[in-house]
């Protein structure tokens, strides 16, 4: 058993994590109700690596997502507010309505890019942390893929490259077991992605992708050596996605999990169970920060309905700086 | 005036930018050596080699770790050795470098200069020998400069490296050691205006990149049968100065559009759809294309040498368009 976690963390990784499980599924209802619009990835199940990774980080880390994006933009601190009305294409959406589910970009809060293209943002975080090392300071890049995308030539040629150079960026994997729907065992011989990169002389390390206390040690470890000049790093986290690939995916190709099954597999009550055996959780909180993520959800689905989608003018706007 | 090449403006606009903008960094393969002609000769001994980087051959790589560091405050020069190869960087060229202010609603600004050379003429054979400017001018986002001379390609590039866009910066080959007299004082050029390379009252050629000098020479041919043809060079292509090009067609009546890319889809298709709809009434004749024909650049000398467009071509189509 992993040292006891510190009460603050504890109950700061349970709030993001119920604030990321609520509007998953809320922006779900959404998108049969057809309020929220395009291809939607939801990451329910997986909240505990967004979590564990981005709490540790700073506004000026930059941060890489990819499709299955909101929970890695609510965890490094975008507003609820934003994201979901960048969901529903409007004006006041975190970018203006033009990006949509799998583009969010928060800037202020130093998420850089996600992109649609899988494993397309790999080498955009490498070219941060060589801007933040040559402008002097001591910031890290991460950057989030899926197991699928490490099949993908630019994901070799990056990892190369970061350890080639020595950049202080922290490449971390979500390994759900499957490249959209199909099982990693049909598209590679390789089980572990940290297998994948053993050959280039790179800190590695495959933790328990729900076990957010097990992400957030890893990931502590790993960047507090960026910061120390070391890098790069590989984490692999081992994770379950609990709905389809994007919202309407039938699922043929797999066997719905049985609950119970779910229920020991879920970072969130997993964090529960945990908090009450080390006593730094009570039995009242869990439902109260459900509740105060359902509120702050039902907010932002008020505010995002409310908002105006953007001026047709806006597309020719925003072609060039 | 001092006498200078093409390759040598690069360089020395290079390294002042360098000198003048602790921001601005130069990587691709080779480009701490100076690079298969010489274009970044030089750099590394005076910047080092954090700020001359050179790469493994991993186009796609290289260009996304330019995008990131130019997302987060560096002002990277990336060079794809051949346009041939800015193929293997498309995805991070097209969907990422392109896209990226757009799709963060203005937040993300991504000052890259992507240089690279193209053209045929050096029996480089059909993947080191193309001219693919119209694929990178159809998307939008990116800005395209084809400079033509050594005095363009210094002030075009200042422009290119200080602008907050992504630009690719598309030279050729075989311009690289032509001699030129260049002004001492170095100003940028906008990008987005053309060149009145030669003026004349009869016939407009728009010509791009290497035909800009075959232009050039088949005005001075012509001028000797009373023909006086105006050539003019865009420079850029997205943003294109359709104005400068419309003001001369305007007094000509007549337009000849010349470039070494393959014909079918080439980027004068557009020059002359956005002129005809721009001048209708000022056209006294079809519009005529010089382009290369529907075919990769063959290897042998013979049929590479038939294959390029060039002077014959340009002075055909010049006599086409006035009907002698």
């Amino acid at each position: 058993m992993a040292e006891r976690l510190d009460s603050d963390v504890g109950l700061e990784l349970l709030r993001t994590m119920w604030r990321i499980r609520v509007f998953e599924e809320r922006v779900g209802e959404l998108t049969r109700a057809d309020e929220v619009h395009g291809l939607i990835h939801l990451s329910v199940g997986q909240e505990a690596v967004a979590a564990g990774v981005c709490s540790q980080l700073r506004a000026d880390d930059a941060v890489y997502s990819n499709h299955r994006a909101h929970g890695h933009a609510i965890a490094k601190g975008a507003s609820l507010e934003l994201v979901l009305a960048e969901l529903m294409g409007r004006d006041s959406g975190l970018c203006r309505g033009v990006g949509g589910s799998m583009h969010l970009v928060d800037v202020e809060h130093g998420l850089m890019g996600a992109t649609g293209v899988v494993g397309g943002n790999v080498p955009l975080a490498l070219g941060s942390a060589l801007a933040g090392r040559l402008l002097g300071g001591d910031q890290a890049a991460v950057v989030f893929f899926g197991d699928g995308a490490v099949q993908g030539g630019i994901f070799v040629e990056s990892v190369n490259l970061a350890t080639l150079w020595r950049l202080p960026v922290v490449l971390v994997c979500e390994n759900n077991g499957f490249a959209e729907f199909t099982p990693r065992s049909a598209h590679t011989n390789v089980e572990r992605v940290s297998d994948v990169v053993a050959p280039y002389d790179l800190e590695r390390e495959t933790v328990d992708g729900n076990d957010v206390g097990a992400v957030h040690a890893a990931f502590g470890r790993f960047l507090a050596e960026a910061r120390g000049g070391g890098g790069p790093m590989l984490l692999e986290c081992l994770t379950h996605r609990l709905r389809g690939h994007y919202e309407g995916d039938p699922q043929r190709y797999r066997e719905a999990l049985a609950a119970e099954e779910w229920q020991e597999l879920d970072p969130i009550l997993r964090l529960q169970r945990r908090g009450a055996e080390e006593g730094w959780l009570d039995a009242s909180t869990p439902g109260r920060l459900e509740q105060e993520a359902r509120e702050q959800v039902e907010e932002a689905v008020g505010f995002a309905r409310e908002s105006p989608f953007p001026p047709a003018s806006l597309t020719s706007e925003l072609v060039y700086a | 005036m001092t006498e200078t090449t093409y390759l040598e403006a690069i360089r020395t606009t290079l390294a002042e930018a360098m000198r003048a903008d602790a921001r601005v960094l130069v990587l691709g393969e080779d480009v701490a050596e100076g690079g298969p002609w010489g274009a970044t000769a030089g750099l590394a001994e005076e910047f080092g080699e954090e700020r001359v980087r050179n790469t493994p051959i991993s186009e796609a790589a290289i260009c996304g770790v330019a995008i990131g560091a130019a997302q987060s405050g560096l002002r990277p020069v990336v060079e794809i050795m051949f346009v041939d190869f800015v193929t293997l960087a498309l995805d991070q060229l097209v969907n990422q470098a392109a896209k990226a202010h757009f799709m963060s609603g203005g937040q993300l600004q991504v000052p890259l200069v992507l240089r690279t050379q193209g053209g045929a003429g050096q029996r480089g054979a059909a993947q080191h020998s193309q001219s693919l400017e119209a694929w990178l001018a159809h998307v939008p986002g990116l800005k395209v400069a084809m400079p033509s001379t050594a005095a363009d390609a210094a002030g075009l590039l200042q422009s290119a490296i200080a602008d907050p866009n992504p630009v690719v910066f598309v030279e050729n080959k075989t311009l690289y050691f032509r001699k030129e007299d260049v002004s001492d004082g170095r100003e940028p050029i906008p990008l987005g205006q053309a060149r009145v390379v030669r003026p004349g009252r009869d016939v407009t050629v728009v010509a791009l990149s290497r035909l800009v000098p075959e232009a050039l020479a088949v005005a001075e041919e012509l001028a000797a049968e009373g023909i006086e043809v105006e050539v003019i060079d865009p420079r850029t292509l997205v943003p294109l100065d359709l104005e400068a090009i419309v003001e001369s067609v305007a007094r000509t009546h007549r337009l000849v559009i010349a470039h070494e890319a393959v014909l079918h889809g080439g980027f004068g298709a557009e020059i002359a759809a956005q002129v005809q709809a721009a001048a209708f009434d000022e056209l006294d004749a079809p519009i005529q294309r010089v382009g290369a024909p529907f075919a990769p650049v063959p290897f042998s000398p013979p049929l590479e040498d038939a294959y390029l467009p060039g002077r014959a071509d340009v002075a055909a189509a010049v006599r086409a368009v006035l009907g002698r």
